[in-house]
Protein backbone atom coordinates (compact mmCIF):
# COMPACT_ATOMS: atom_id res chain seq x y z
CA UNK A 1 0.00 0.00 0.00
CA UNK A 2 2.91 2.44 -0.66
CA UNK A 3 3.84 4.23 -3.02
CA UNK A 4 7.02 6.71 -3.69
CA UNK A 5 7.05 9.90 -4.81
CA UNK A 6 10.43 11.96 -5.18
CA UNK A 7 10.44 15.36 -3.49
CA UNK A 8 13.89 17.57 -3.78
CA UNK A 9 15.67 19.74 -1.81
CA UNK A 10 14.81 22.81 -3.85
CA UNK A 11 10.79 21.82 -3.69
CA UNK A 12 11.38 21.74 -0.08
CA UNK A 13 13.22 25.13 0.08
CA UNK A 14 10.68 26.62 -2.25
CA UNK A 15 7.64 25.75 0.87
CA UNK A 16 9.40 28.46 2.92
CA UNK A 17 8.04 31.11 0.78
CA UNK A 18 5.24 30.36 3.24
CA UNK A 19 7.36 30.52 5.83
CA UNK A 20 8.08 34.12 4.51
CA UNK A 21 4.51 35.02 4.80
CA UNK A 22 4.23 33.98 8.30
CA UNK A 23 7.08 35.82 9.33
CA UNK A 24 5.93 39.00 7.40
CA UNK A 25 2.58 38.98 8.74
CA UNK A 26 3.66 38.35 12.33
CA UNK A 27 5.77 41.82 11.90
CA UNK A 28 3.90 43.48 9.91
CA UNK A 29 0.54 42.98 12.99
CA UNK A 30 3.46 42.64 15.73
CA UNK A 31 3.02 39.85 16.88
CA UNK A 32 6.28 39.57 17.94
CA UNK A 33 6.89 35.24 16.51
CA UNK A 34 9.23 36.14 14.35
CA UNK A 35 12.19 34.62 16.41
CA UNK A 36 10.14 31.97 17.43
CA UNK A 37 9.46 30.99 13.86
CA UNK A 38 12.79 31.21 12.67
CA UNK A 39 13.89 28.86 15.59
CA UNK A 40 10.96 26.25 14.30
CA UNK A 41 12.17 26.20 11.10
CA UNK A 42 15.37 25.30 12.19
CA UNK A 43 14.59 23.27 14.47
CA UNK A 44 11.87 21.45 12.44
CA UNK A 45 13.88 20.81 9.65
CA UNK A 46 17.49 19.89 12.13
CA UNK A 47 15.05 17.69 13.85
CA UNK A 48 12.72 15.64 10.94
CA UNK A 49 16.89 15.54 9.06
CA UNK A 50 18.32 13.76 11.78
CA UNK A 51 14.94 11.34 12.67
CA UNK A 52 15.20 10.59 8.86
CA UNK A 53 18.24 9.31 8.85
CA UNK A 54 18.05 7.45 12.12
CA UNK A 55 14.77 5.38 10.63
CA UNK A 56 16.89 5.18 7.43
CA UNK A 57 19.41 3.66 9.21
CA UNK A 58 17.13 1.40 11.23
CA UNK A 59 15.36 0.11 7.90
CA UNK A 60 18.70 -0.57 6.19
CA UNK A 61 19.46 -2.73 9.43
CA UNK A 62 15.84 -4.01 9.78
CA UNK A 63 16.41 -4.45 13.03
CA UNK A 64 13.61 -4.90 15.96
CA UNK A 65 15.88 -4.54 18.67
CA UNK A 66 17.07 -1.35 16.99
CA UNK A 67 12.78 -0.60 16.44
CA UNK A 68 12.27 -0.90 20.21
CA UNK A 69 15.47 1.26 21.41
CA UNK A 70 14.00 4.29 19.66
CA UNK A 71 10.72 3.71 21.03
CA UNK A 72 12.20 3.55 24.24
CA UNK A 73 14.04 7.24 23.39
CA UNK A 74 10.70 8.17 22.41
CA UNK A 75 9.03 7.33 25.58
CA UNK A 76 12.00 8.94 28.02
CA UNK A 77 11.69 12.07 25.38
CA UNK A 78 8.01 12.43 25.58
CA UNK A 79 8.06 11.95 29.41
CA UNK A 80 10.22 14.42 30.11
CA UNK A 81 8.36 16.77 28.01
CA UNK A 82 5.00 15.84 29.15
CA UNK A 83 6.60 16.50 32.77
CA UNK A 84 7.25 19.78 32.19
CA UNK A 85 3.38 20.63 31.32
CA UNK A 86 2.39 18.49 34.46
CA UNK A 87 4.92 20.69 37.16
CA UNK A 88 1.59 21.00 39.19
CA UNK A 89 1.74 16.74 40.23
CA UNK A 90 4.45 16.06 42.36
CA UNK A 91 7.40 13.74 40.76
CA UNK A 92 5.13 13.21 37.47
CA UNK A 93 7.91 11.41 35.74
CA UNK A 94 7.59 8.22 36.67
CA UNK A 95 4.17 8.01 36.15
CA UNK A 96 4.56 9.49 32.61
CA UNK A 97 6.93 7.03 31.89
CA UNK A 98 4.89 4.05 32.89
CA UNK A 99 2.38 5.24 31.17
CA UNK A 100 4.00 5.80 27.76
CA UNK A 101 5.80 2.70 27.92
CA UNK A 102 2.89 0.93 28.81
CA UNK A 103 1.00 3.18 25.85
CA UNK A 104 3.46 2.02 23.84
CA UNK A 105 3.99 -1.30 24.31
CA UNK A 106 0.29 -2.27 24.75
CA UNK A 107 -0.71 -0.40 21.51
CA UNK A 108 2.15 -1.73 19.07
CA UNK A 109 2.02 -5.30 20.78
CA UNK A 110 -1.53 -5.31 20.08
CA UNK A 111 -1.57 -4.29 15.99
CA UNK A 112 0.85 -6.85 15.66
CA UNK A 113 -0.77 -9.62 17.51
CA UNK A 114 -4.21 -8.63 15.49
CA UNK A 115 -1.68 -8.75 12.31
CA UNK A 116 -2.93 -5.55 11.16
CA UNK A 117 1.10 -4.51 10.92
CA UNK A 118 3.74 -6.96 10.11
CA UNK A 119 6.55 -6.64 12.69
CA UNK A 120 8.74 -4.75 10.79
CA UNK A 121 10.73 -1.83 11.15
CA UNK A 122 8.52 0.03 7.82
CA UNK A 123 5.27 -0.30 9.95
CA UNK A 124 6.73 0.04 13.89
CA UNK A 125 8.65 3.08 13.69
CA UNK A 126 6.21 5.27 12.53
CA UNK A 127 2.94 3.80 13.99
CA UNK A 128 5.46 3.64 17.53
CA UNK A 129 6.07 7.68 16.72
CA UNK A 130 2.39 8.49 16.37
CA UNK A 131 1.54 6.33 19.88
CA UNK A 132 4.07 7.80 21.52
CA UNK A 133 3.62 11.27 20.69
CA UNK A 134 -0.47 11.18 20.83
CA UNK A 135 0.06 9.39 24.27
CA UNK A 136 2.63 12.19 25.22
CA UNK A 137 0.31 14.91 24.73
CA UNK A 138 -2.78 12.97 26.03
CA UNK A 139 -0.93 12.62 29.25
CA UNK A 140 0.21 16.06 29.74
CA UNK A 141 -3.09 17.25 29.27
CA UNK A 142 -4.72 14.73 31.97
CA UNK A 143 -1.82 15.63 34.67
CA UNK A 144 -1.82 19.04 33.95
CA UNK A 145 -5.80 18.72 34.57
CA UNK A 146 -5.18 16.76 37.79
CA UNK A 147 -3.02 19.01 39.09
CA UNK A 148 -5.30 22.09 38.67
CA UNK A 149 -8.52 20.01 40.19
CA UNK A 150 -6.77 18.67 43.05
CA UNK A 151 -5.78 22.17 44.34
CA UNK A 152 -9.18 23.77 43.42
CA UNK A 153 -10.74 21.02 45.01
CA UNK A 154 -8.99 20.57 47.84
CA UNK A 155 -11.55 21.24 50.50
CA UNK A 156 -14.29 18.76 48.92
CA UNK A 157 -11.25 16.24 48.34
CA UNK A 158 -10.21 16.91 52.35
CA UNK A 159 -14.22 16.65 53.49
CA UNK A 160 -14.44 13.62 52.07
CA UNK A 161 -11.59 12.17 53.48
CA UNK A 162 -13.07 13.72 56.61
CA UNK A 163 -15.87 11.15 56.16
CA UNK A 164 -13.60 7.97 55.69
CA UNK A 165 -13.26 7.54 52.16
CA UNK A 166 -9.68 6.63 50.68
CA UNK A 167 -7.72 9.03 48.62
CA UNK A 168 -8.54 6.77 45.45
CA UNK A 169 -12.46 7.18 46.63
CA UNK A 170 -12.10 11.33 47.43
CA UNK A 171 -10.00 11.77 44.85
CA UNK A 172 -12.45 10.05 42.01
CA UNK A 173 -14.02 12.68 40.12
CA UNK A 174 -10.64 14.84 40.15
CA UNK A 175 -9.45 11.88 38.06
CA UNK A 176 -12.42 11.24 36.03
CA UNK A 177 -12.48 14.51 34.73
CA UNK A 178 -8.58 14.52 34.04
CA UNK A 179 -8.89 11.41 32.27
CA UNK A 180 -11.73 13.07 29.86
CA UNK A 181 -9.41 15.99 29.46
CA UNK A 182 -6.66 13.70 28.15
CA UNK A 183 -8.61 12.00 26.05
CA UNK A 184 -11.33 14.34 24.71
CA UNK A 185 -9.57 16.02 22.19
CA UNK A 186 -8.69 12.84 19.99
CA UNK A 187 -12.47 11.63 20.23
CA UNK A 188 -13.04 15.44 18.98
CA UNK A 189 -10.73 15.13 16.38
CA UNK A 190 -12.17 11.82 15.40
CA UNK A 191 -15.87 12.63 14.87
CA UNK A 192 -14.73 15.32 12.67
CA UNK A 193 -12.49 13.62 10.56
CA UNK A 194 -12.82 13.66 6.97
CA UNK A 195 -15.22 16.37 7.31
CA UNK A 196 -13.42 19.65 8.83
CA UNK A 197 -10.18 18.32 8.02
CA UNK A 198 -8.01 15.50 6.72
CA UNK A 199 -5.34 14.21 9.25
CA UNK A 200 -1.63 13.76 8.36
CA UNK A 201 -1.33 10.26 7.12
CA UNK A 202 -4.13 10.54 4.54
CA UNK A 203 -2.79 13.39 3.22
CA UNK A 204 0.64 11.98 3.21
CA UNK A 205 -0.74 8.64 1.37
CA UNK A 206 -2.95 10.76 -1.11
CA UNK A 207 0.05 12.93 -2.35
CA UNK A 208 2.48 9.99 -2.54
CA UNK A 209 0.46 8.62 -5.14
CA UNK A 210 -2.03 6.40 -2.88
CA UNK A 211 -5.42 5.12 -3.70
CA UNK A 212 -8.05 7.16 -1.56
CA UNK A 213 -9.60 4.41 -0.43
CA UNK A 214 -6.55 2.63 0.71
CA UNK A 215 -5.73 6.31 2.36
CA UNK A 216 -8.77 6.15 4.23
CA UNK A 217 -8.33 2.94 5.21
CA UNK A 218 -4.78 3.16 6.69
CA UNK A 219 -6.00 6.47 8.48
CA UNK A 220 -8.75 4.80 10.41
CA UNK A 221 -6.32 2.34 11.91
CA UNK A 222 -4.22 4.54 12.88
CA UNK A 223 -7.38 6.87 14.39
CA UNK A 224 -8.55 3.92 15.94
CA UNK A 225 -5.27 2.91 17.05
CA UNK A 226 -4.68 6.23 18.80
CA UNK A 227 -7.52 6.06 20.65
CA UNK A 228 -6.66 2.82 22.91
CA UNK A 229 -3.15 4.13 23.21
CA UNK A 230 -4.37 7.52 24.50
CA UNK A 231 -6.46 5.90 26.72
CA UNK A 232 -4.33 3.90 28.04
CA UNK A 233 -1.92 6.39 28.55
CA UNK A 234 -4.26 8.48 30.25
CA UNK A 235 -5.12 6.22 32.23
CA UNK A 236 -2.39 4.84 33.66
CA UNK A 237 -0.36 8.57 34.18
CA UNK A 238 -3.81 9.76 35.85
CA UNK A 239 -4.04 6.10 37.94
CA UNK A 240 -0.45 6.76 38.69
CA UNK A 241 -0.26 10.28 40.05
CA UNK A 242 -2.90 11.06 41.87
CA UNK A 243 -1.34 8.99 45.18
CA UNK A 244 1.12 11.53 44.58
CA UNK A 245 -0.97 14.26 46.34
CA UNK A 246 -1.45 12.09 49.39
CA UNK A 247 0.09 10.65 52.37
CA UNK A 248 0.14 6.78 53.22
CA UNK A 249 -2.74 7.77 55.87
CA UNK A 250 -4.58 8.87 53.21
CA UNK A 251 -3.94 12.49 54.10
CA UNK A 252 -4.21 15.34 51.59
CA UNK A 253 -0.56 17.16 51.06
CA UNK A 254 0.09 20.87 50.54
CA UNK A 255 -3.25 22.13 51.66
CA UNK A 256 -4.14 25.38 51.65
CA UNK A 257 -4.11 27.00 55.35
CA UNK A 258 -7.96 27.25 56.93
CA UNK B 1 -10.39 10.54 78.33
CA UNK B 2 -11.95 11.13 74.27
CA UNK B 3 -8.66 13.21 73.35
CA UNK B 4 -5.76 13.84 75.02
CA UNK B 5 -2.37 15.70 73.13
CA UNK B 6 1.17 15.77 74.06
CA UNK B 7 3.55 18.57 73.39
CA UNK B 8 2.49 19.14 69.78
CA UNK B 9 4.10 21.19 67.22
CA UNK B 10 3.50 21.67 63.79
CA UNK B 11 4.72 24.33 61.39
CA UNK B 12 3.00 25.01 58.02
CA UNK B 13 5.16 26.82 55.19
CA UNK B 14 8.05 27.72 57.54
CA UNK B 15 5.25 29.47 60.18
CA UNK B 16 4.82 27.53 63.15
CA UNK B 17 0.74 26.79 63.78
CA UNK B 18 1.42 24.88 67.16
CA UNK B 19 3.74 25.36 68.85
CA UNK B 20 3.88 22.53 72.27
CA UNK B 21 0.09 22.36 72.52
CA UNK B 22 -0.91 20.22 75.55
CA UNK B 23 -4.87 19.45 76.60
CA UNK B 24 -6.75 16.84 77.68
CA UNK B 25 -10.83 16.63 76.09
CA UNK B 26 -13.16 14.51 77.94
CA UNK B 27 -16.49 13.18 76.67
CA UNK B 28 -18.98 15.39 76.64
CA UNK B 29 -19.52 19.11 74.99
CA UNK B 30 -15.81 20.57 74.75
CA UNK B 31 -15.61 23.84 72.81
CA UNK B 32 -11.76 24.97 71.21
CA UNK B 33 -11.89 28.80 71.69
CA UNK B 34 -9.80 31.64 69.91
CA UNK B 35 -9.26 33.90 67.70
CA UNK B 36 -8.73 33.50 63.89
CA UNK B 37 -5.23 31.96 63.00
CA UNK B 38 -4.58 30.89 66.67
CA UNK B 39 -4.19 27.37 65.77
CA UNK B 40 -7.93 25.58 66.36
CA UNK B 41 -9.36 24.44 63.56
CA UNK B 42 -5.44 22.64 63.08
CA UNK B 43 -6.19 21.21 66.21
CA UNK B 44 -9.48 19.62 65.36
CA UNK B 45 -7.51 18.21 62.03
CA UNK B 46 -5.07 16.05 63.86
CA UNK B 47 -8.04 14.82 65.79
CA UNK B 48 -9.36 12.67 63.43
CA UNK B 49 -5.70 12.21 61.44
CA UNK B 50 -6.43 14.82 58.22
CA UNK B 51 -3.22 15.81 59.78
CA UNK B 52 -0.36 14.64 61.54
CA UNK B 53 1.79 16.82 64.12
CA UNK B 54 5.62 16.96 63.45
CA UNK B 55 6.25 16.54 66.92
CA UNK B 56 3.63 14.90 69.46
CA UNK B 57 1.22 12.57 70.12
CA UNK B 58 -2.33 12.56 69.99
CA UNK B 59 -4.03 10.08 71.92
CA UNK B 60 -7.78 9.22 71.15
CA UNK B 61 -9.38 7.25 74.19
CA UNK B 62 -5.89 6.61 75.44
CA UNK B 63 -4.58 5.29 72.29
CA UNK B 64 -1.99 7.05 69.69
CA UNK B 65 -4.09 7.80 66.64
CA UNK B 66 -1.14 6.95 64.44
CA UNK B 67 -1.83 3.35 65.75
CA UNK B 68 -5.21 3.23 64.33
CA UNK B 69 -6.57 2.57 61.08
CA UNK B 70 -6.74 6.38 59.79
CA UNK B 71 -9.95 5.32 57.64
CA UNK B 72 -12.10 4.00 60.64
CA UNK B 73 -10.99 6.44 63.22
CA UNK B 74 -12.55 9.07 60.54
CA UNK B 75 -15.99 7.21 60.48
CA UNK B 76 -15.86 6.89 64.27
CA UNK B 77 -14.52 10.72 65.05
CA UNK B 78 -16.80 12.97 61.91
CA UNK B 79 -15.26 15.97 60.97
CA UNK B 80 -17.02 18.59 59.92
CA UNK B 81 -15.43 21.39 57.95
CA UNK B 82 -15.90 25.05 58.49
CA UNK B 83 -16.31 25.74 54.60
CA UNK B 84 -19.18 23.54 53.12
CA UNK B 85 -17.65 21.16 50.13
CA UNK B 86 -20.38 18.62 49.26
CA UNK B 87 -19.88 15.92 46.12
CA UNK B 88 -21.61 16.89 43.45
CA UNK B 89 -25.45 15.70 42.93
CA UNK B 90 -28.49 15.74 45.59
CA UNK B 91 -28.57 16.37 49.27
CA UNK B 92 -29.45 12.53 49.56
CA UNK B 93 -26.74 11.57 47.25
CA UNK B 94 -24.41 13.21 49.71
CA UNK B 95 -26.04 11.72 52.35
CA UNK B 96 -26.02 8.18 51.18
CA UNK B 97 -22.52 8.30 50.27
CA UNK B 98 -21.39 9.12 53.46
CA UNK B 99 -23.64 6.66 54.51
CA UNK B 100 -22.10 4.16 52.88
CA UNK B 101 -18.55 4.74 53.18
CA UNK B 102 -19.71 4.09 56.68
CA UNK B 103 -21.80 0.79 55.38
CA UNK B 104 -24.86 2.02 57.09
CA UNK B 105 -28.01 2.06 55.23
CA UNK B 106 -29.39 6.64 55.45
CA UNK B 107 -32.20 7.46 56.58
CA UNK B 108 -32.15 10.59 54.70
CA UNK B 109 -35.27 12.54 56.19
CA UNK B 110 -34.16 11.52 59.99
CA UNK B 111 -30.69 12.89 59.36
CA UNK B 112 -31.94 16.05 57.20
CA UNK B 113 -34.47 17.08 60.39
CA UNK B 114 -31.29 15.99 62.79
CA UNK B 115 -29.02 18.78 61.03
CA UNK B 116 -32.04 21.48 61.23
CA UNK B 117 -33.30 21.06 56.85
CA UNK B 118 -36.50 20.37 56.24
CA UNK B 119 -36.45 16.83 54.38
CA UNK B 120 -37.55 18.47 51.37
CA UNK B 121 -34.32 19.34 50.94
CA UNK B 122 -33.30 15.76 49.91
CA UNK B 123 -33.80 16.25 46.44
CA UNK B 124 -32.24 19.59 46.31
CA UNK B 125 -28.89 19.99 44.03
CA UNK B 126 -25.79 20.33 46.43
CA UNK B 127 -24.62 23.21 44.11
CA UNK B 128 -28.02 25.37 44.48
CA UNK B 129 -27.89 25.76 48.04
CA UNK B 130 -26.89 28.50 50.24
CA UNK B 131 -23.79 28.61 52.60
CA UNK B 132 -25.96 27.95 55.27
CA UNK B 133 -27.54 25.14 53.66
CA UNK B 134 -24.64 23.34 52.84
CA UNK B 135 -23.38 23.72 56.55
CA UNK B 136 -26.37 22.12 57.44
CA UNK B 137 -26.65 19.68 54.60
CA UNK B 138 -22.73 18.28 55.78
CA UNK B 139 -24.14 17.92 59.47
CA UNK B 140 -26.77 15.85 57.88
CA UNK B 141 -23.83 14.16 55.96
CA UNK B 142 -21.64 13.61 58.77
CA UNK B 143 -24.63 12.39 61.28
CA UNK B 144 -25.17 9.32 58.48
CA UNK B 145 -22.29 8.15 59.60
CA UNK B 146 -23.62 7.21 63.07
CA UNK B 147 -20.33 8.70 64.41
CA UNK B 148 -19.46 8.61 67.92
CA UNK B 149 -17.81 11.58 67.98
CA UNK B 150 -18.45 14.95 66.18
CA UNK B 151 -15.87 17.07 65.19
CA UNK B 152 -16.96 21.18 63.97
CA UNK B 153 -15.52 23.99 62.88
CA UNK B 154 -17.71 26.54 63.18
CA UNK B 155 -20.98 24.71 62.34
CA UNK B 156 -22.72 27.93 62.73
CA UNK B 157 -20.80 30.57 60.97
CA UNK B 158 -22.70 30.68 58.04
CA UNK B 159 -26.48 30.69 59.92
CA UNK B 160 -28.69 33.72 60.86
CA UNK B 161 -29.84 33.10 64.27
CA UNK B 162 -32.76 31.18 64.26
CA UNK B 163 -30.83 28.71 62.14
CA UNK B 164 -27.44 28.39 64.19
CA UNK B 165 -30.45 28.31 67.64
CA UNK B 166 -32.12 24.99 65.91
CA UNK B 167 -28.36 23.55 64.99
CA UNK B 168 -27.26 24.25 68.51
CA UNK B 169 -30.41 22.36 70.10
CA UNK B 170 -29.39 19.70 67.64
CA UNK B 171 -26.53 19.20 69.31
CA UNK B 172 -27.47 19.13 72.91
CA UNK B 173 -30.04 16.65 71.71
CA UNK B 174 -27.64 14.55 70.02
CA UNK B 175 -25.06 14.36 72.82
CA UNK B 176 -28.13 13.95 75.57
CA UNK B 177 -29.64 11.46 73.14
CA UNK B 178 -27.22 9.59 71.22
CA UNK B 179 -24.27 9.93 73.41
CA UNK B 180 -22.29 11.48 70.54
CA UNK B 181 -19.31 13.48 72.26
CA UNK B 182 -18.35 17.05 70.54
CA UNK B 183 -15.66 19.23 69.80
CA UNK B 184 -16.85 22.25 68.77
CA UNK B 185 -14.42 25.13 67.34
CA UNK B 186 -15.56 28.30 67.46
CA UNK B 187 -14.49 32.04 67.75
CA UNK B 188 -18.01 33.26 69.44
CA UNK B 189 -17.80 33.04 73.57
CA UNK B 190 -21.45 33.02 73.20
CA UNK B 191 -21.50 30.58 71.23
CA UNK B 192 -18.98 28.84 73.92
CA UNK B 193 -20.88 29.48 77.35
CA UNK B 194 -23.88 27.95 75.49
CA UNK B 195 -22.10 24.76 74.47
CA UNK B 196 -19.41 24.16 76.04
CA UNK B 197 -18.98 21.67 79.15
CA UNK B 198 -15.12 21.74 78.79
CA UNK B 199 -13.16 24.40 77.62
CA UNK B 200 -9.72 24.66 75.17
CA UNK B 201 -8.74 28.38 75.13
CA UNK B 202 -6.16 28.39 72.43
CA UNK B 203 -3.96 31.34 71.11
CA UNK B 204 -0.95 31.87 69.21
CA UNK B 205 -0.58 27.94 68.50
CA UNK B 206 -0.39 27.44 72.53
CA UNK B 207 -3.11 26.46 75.19
CA UNK B 208 -3.42 29.03 77.43
CA UNK B 209 -6.44 27.90 79.58
CA UNK B 210 -8.31 24.24 79.66
CA UNK B 211 -10.78 23.20 81.99
CA UNK B 212 -14.55 22.69 83.14
CA UNK B 213 -16.98 26.02 81.46
CA UNK B 214 -17.99 26.88 84.67
CA UNK B 215 -13.73 27.76 85.40
CA UNK B 216 -13.27 29.10 82.32
CA UNK B 217 -16.21 31.19 81.74
CA UNK B 218 -16.24 32.28 85.90
CA UNK B 219 -15.74 36.07 86.26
Amino acid sequence: MSGAIDITLGEVAASLALVAVAVAISRWRGAGLEGDIGVAVLRSFVQLTAIGYVIQAIFDEDSLALVLALIAVMVVFGAFTARARARKVPDALGPLLVALALAGAATLGLVVALGIFEPEPRYLVPVGGMVIGNAMTAAAVALNRLGDDIRDKAQQIEATLALGASAREAAAPVVRASLRSGMITLVDSTKTTGLIFFPGTMVGMLVAGAEPTEAVRLQLILLWVLLGSVAISAVVATSLAYRRFFTPADQLRDVPAP
Amino acid sequence: MLFELRDVHLDRAGKRVLDGVSARLPDGATCIVGPSGSGKSTILRLLNRLADPDRGVVLYRGRDVRELDPRALRREVALVPQLPALLAGTVADNVRYAASLAGHEADVERVLTLAGLDPSYADRDSDRLSVGERQRAMLARALAQRPRVLLLDEPTSALDPDARNAVERTLHELCGRLGIARVVVTHDEAQARRLAEWVVRVDAGRVVACGPAAEAFSG
